[in-house]
């Protein structure tokens, strides 16, 4: 029998909030060991929470991105569970009333189009983080405590660990898109918990589902998924039963393990939360929150292949990425030069430059306006593709304008055709080794003359120009 | 008269002519606590020296002409679940017994900046769960007028306080009664503000949509002026209301012709003593001479409030009170095998029987498959007495009734019948339950001699008509300023 997985994501994103969601502490990660914490975070008796309005923003944002209905009234609910890195024993989140609910995400998955509905996306408070290796015992860090988090709740739309990586792929581009995540993976920005049930291909019942939780990459997601799908199989294949549980992934033993069942399943006990008050965006708050959905990667990706006939890798590359996406369209905006060139430049140089240093775009000086100008003069023959490549290295470093560098580092081409001729005679009259060849139909010294040319041109002659010349002059001797 | 004899009112009127130092003042203070505290049992903590020392700060800011506010100077006693940075904040509990905050609650922070002297931390019911405060882990208190009777709770320390002259204000906190009943008991005032008036931050939380702060004093007036102090939006909580706090005090007018008191025939039935139900409509008579219109009101689900009381309070508190688990601060068992047991063993041992009671009663009531019929219908029934009380004040300005059932009762009566115990909030109860404002002050004693108090309750943010009829009654009847011992 041939099996179809049936797969429902919870993805939990921490908000780039600059302060926690209760209190003021920072959320900055990797700061020694509870020193981001005070009488709020740490639960101290008689400490009481106020809303960071900053997260009912980002939380509404990502609603109004993913087409959710946006519960304009809503409210905080506590999770009651007891563990040492829950302080108040309680966690804050959304229970019956989530911020927003009943929304969806496209994307393609093998250039199929894919559609994965939500349930729901609420916001809530991270727990801290047990240490267990620092000595004596176990020691709770709270840094990380009231760290403003969404949980975002699929529909069981998802069949296949590829489809699930596409859909975790597509989720963090569109949070990098509206600004409310880090999405620093290795800092555990973005988390998620898995249920996967299987069903004989075909059906439309559901199987008895299985929870996983502890994943932490893409990759272990994709991982997880195959794992519980395949052991699922192979349960059912032997004629056993699948048992409702939940079961702990653990990525370096490609394996997991029960970690409860459905009998030991505990009661959250949710009941609104007394300390704070409802929460109510009214429509001014609503609209400020539409006005900043930027162009969404899909769209752009459509737009780039459509509109300047970019591969769909490419356009892929460009769009996933918000801030080159960003530059690109902001240089096509100027109208000045080939976008097409735009894109090749971002595609190629940029991203390289970036990938090798380790850096975005934000943390270089690069605009769109300056890279637009390097590459108008590109096109005016001003300055030859190689010299560009230079100027750009400025343009990433420095604050000047483009004349500037291609005047300092003096990089204006040889254009003028005398003396260019000029160029070209005398490479020819102290080489006339090659000359002759030539003569005897070894053509392809051309290319070895045209270097000797860029030589004694010190890299200032245009190329194309000296390929013509010495053509021509090799032509008449 | 002694020092300890007078009001905050006329101690603030001594200190602004100079008659006496805030130093000298708090002298007395604790002179007259070292005289009564062996019988009495107010305190848990006494902090003397930290009380001279900022005597000390107010008389030099005095003596260099700084404008300084009415009670500054003046002793007050803070009940010991307000927490105060660097002083044990036990709530009269083993499982706090050694607890030190790391900050101050609002309230703390407000009493200091208006100057007054904070002698110390009062006795309560544990987490402020009880009526007597025969639940305080920690000690013992008893009623300065008899000291074999309950001083009521859970505020019984700083009704104690107050009552014996220890201080003439105090400051406690009120979730079903826990400042009005004391203050009936003790035979002083205590007023229980709207909720969302003073702020809650770091009030150690028993039920956070009842917990209320509010004063105790020895007159109204007294009250008043405390409750200017305590009173006010801040934005560390968020249920503080923010709206314009008028001065109570500057605003007292004892005039109140006119004013129309509603008797609501429900609290003056069964289960309420003769005595009690007597002195309270003898009261509304003494109203009604000074020009008060009187009349009977019906309040017809005062019945189902002391069930709504006990589900909400104590779903919130098993949840508020789950945070003392042992690991963070506060009581940790000595030994335990593993995560599971710490919890259950310093839980077991550190809370007493009545807040382990509580914890159970709210775990069952948000528990699947009880949420519904017991802490939905509680909340859906709570707004009902909203919508009841709000019908009341379309035609009334203030509401009078009994405090409590009965005076003050003797020191473990009621100890082994909880339920007996939990009957005495039963005139209370629905004021927190509706979140109104509710003073207390005495209006006559029994055939032993023990206080008898009478229940005022106003209009959401309706503490002024409270303040200006409570004046009118203490003018009339001369009941004020009653130094016990």
């Amino acid at each position: 029998m041939r099996y179809e997985p049936v797969i429902g994501l919870e993805v939990h994103a921490e908000l780039s909030t600059k302060t926690k969601i209760f209190c003021g502490c920072s959320t900055a990660f990797g700061a020694e060991i509870n020193t981001h914490v005070c009488p709020v975070c740490t639960g101290q008796p008689g400490a009481l929470p106020v809303l960071n309005k900053q997260v009912v923003h980002y939380a509404a944002k990502m609603g109004v991105a993913t087409h959710c209905r946006i519960n304009q009234l809503c409210k905080s609910d506590r999770k009651n569970y007891f563990y040492p890195d829950l302080p108040k024993a309680y966690q804050i989140s959304q229970f019956d009333v989530p911020i927003c609910e009943d929304g969806y995400v496209d994307f393609e998955v093998d250039g199929e189009p894919k559609r994965v509905r939500f349930e729901r996306i609420h916001f809530e408070e991270d727990a801290g983080k047990l240490l267990h290796d620092e000595g004596e015992g176990t020691v709770v860090d709270f840094n990380r405590c009231g760290v403003p988090l969404i949980e975002m709740v699929t529909k069981p739309d998802i069949h296949s660990s590829a489809e699930a990586k596409e859909f975790l792929e597509t989720i963090k581009t569109t949070l990098s898109y509206l600004q409310i995540c880090d999405c620093r993976m290795e800092e555990g920005s973005i988390r998620c918990d898995v249920n996967v049930s299987v069903r004989p291909e075909g059906s439309q019942e559901f199987g008895t589902r299985v929870e996983m939780k502890n994943i932490n990459s893409f990759s272990a997601a994709v991982r997880a998924i195959d794992y519980e799908v395949n052991r699922q199989i192979e349960v059912l294949e032997d004629g056993g039963k699948i048992i409702q549980e939940t079961r702990r992934w653990d990525d370096s033993k490609v394996k997991n393990l029960v970690m409860r069942s459905k009998e030991d399943a505990q009661d959250y006990r949710y009941f609104p939360d007394p300390d704070l008050v409802a929460v109510e965006i009214d429509d001014a708050w609503m609209e400020q929150i539409k006005s900043e959905i930027p162009e969404l990667p899909q769209s752009r990706y459509k737009r780039y292949i459509q509109e300047i006939g970019l591969q769909p890798k490419e356009a892929r590359i460009i769009s996933d990425a918000f801030d080159k996406a960003c530059l690109l369209d902001e240089g096509i905006s100027m109208n000045r030069v080939d976008s097409r060139a735009i894109a090749n430049w971002i595609l190629s140089d940029i991203s390289k430059y970036l990938n090798d240093k380790g850096m975005e775009l934000k943390d270089t000086k690069l605009t769109a306006a300056k890279l637009v100008d390097m590459i108008e003069l590109i096109e005016k023959n001003v300055i030859s593709g190689n010299a560009g490549k230079k100027v750009l290295i400025q343009l990433f470093e420095t604050d000047d304008s483009v004349d500037a560098i291609v005047e300092k580092l003096g990089l204006k081409q040889v254009s003028d055709e005398g003396a260019i001729q000029k160029l070209v005679d005398e490479v020819l009259a102290a080489n006339p080794k090659s000359v002759e060849d030539y003569k005897n139909g070894k053509k392809n010294v051309v290319g070895f003359l045209v270097g000797q040319c860029m030589k004694a041109s010190k890299g200032k002659g245009n190329p194309k120009m000296i390929n013509q010349c010495l053509n021509q002059t090799l032509a008449k001797m | 008269m002694e020092l300890y004899q007078k009001t905050a009112a006329e101690l603030s009127a001594m200190l602004n002519n100079k008659e006496v130092s805030a130093v000298e003042l708090t002298k007395a203070a604790f002179a007259r606590t070292a005289q009564v505290e062996d019988k009495v049992g107010a305190y848990i903590t006494l902090t003397e020296e930290q009380a001279l020392a900022d005597a000390a700060a107010i008389d030099a800011k005095r003596a260099a002409g700084e404008a300084l506010s009415p009670l500054a100077g003046i002793p007050v006693s803070v009940k010991d679940n307000i927490c105060t940075k660097g002083v044990k904040t036990t709530c009269a509990s083993k499982m706090l017994e050694n607890f030190l905050p790391p900050y101050n609650a609002t309230v703390t922070d407000k009493l200091h900046a208006a100057g007054l002297i904070m002698t110390g931390k009062t006795n309560l019911d544990e987490f402020a769960m009880g009526s007597s405060c025969e639940n305080s882990a920690l000690q013992k208190t008893r009623n300065p007028h008899n000291l074999d009777h309950v001083t009521g709770g859970s505020s019984g320390g700083a009704a104690a306080s107050v009552a014996a002259g220890e201080v003439s204000i105090a400051v406690g906190s009120d979730t079903g009664g826990s400042i009005r009943q004391p203050a009936s008991f003790c035979g002083v005032v205590g007023m229980k503000p709207t909720y969302g008036t003073v702020s809650r931050y770091g009030l150690i939380a028993f039920a956070s949509s009842l917990d209320q702060i509010g004063p105790f004093g020895r007159c109204v007036q007294d009250a008043a002026m405390l409750a200017d102090v305590l009173m006010g939006h801040d934005k560390m909580d968020s249920t503080s209301v923010p709206r314009e706090y008028e001065n109570l005090t500057a605003a007292i007018n004892p005039d109140i012709r006119g004013m129309k008191i509603g008797l609501p025939k429900e609290y003056f039935g069964e289960g309420i003593s003769q005595e009690v139900s007597k002195a309270v409509l003898a009261a509304a008579e003494t109203y009604k001479q000074l020009g008060a219109e009187v009349v009977e009101i019906s309040l017809p689900l005062s019945k189902y409030a002391l069930p709504i009381y006990y589900i909400l309070s104590s779903a919130e508190a098993s949840s508020n009170l789950a945070r003392f688990d042992g690991v963070k601060y506060g009581y940790r068992a000595r030994d335990f095998d593993g995560l599971v047991d710490l919890y259950v063993k310093s839980r077991s041992e550190g809370f007493g029987p009545e807040v382990q009671r509580r914890i159970m009663l709210g775990t069952y009531v948000l528990s699947s498959g009880y949420y519904d019929a017991y802490y939905k219908k509680a909340r859906a029934a709570q707004r009902a007495i909203r919508a009841d009380y709000a019908r009341a004040f379309e035609q009334i300005d203030v509401i009078l009734t009994p405090v409590a059932p009965t005076t003050a009762y003797k020191i473990g009566e009621k100890t082994s019948d909880p339920l007996q115990m939990y009957m005495g909030d039963i005139c209370t109860v629905s004021v927190n339950i509706a979140g109104l404002p509710a003073l207390v002050q005495p209006c006559g004693y029994d055939s032993a001699k023990l206080p008898i108090g009478m229940q005022l309750i106003g209009p959401r943010f309706g503490e002024q008509k409270l303040i200006n009829a409570g004046v009118a009654f203490e003018q009339a009847s001369g009941l004020s300023n009653i130094v016990a011992l």
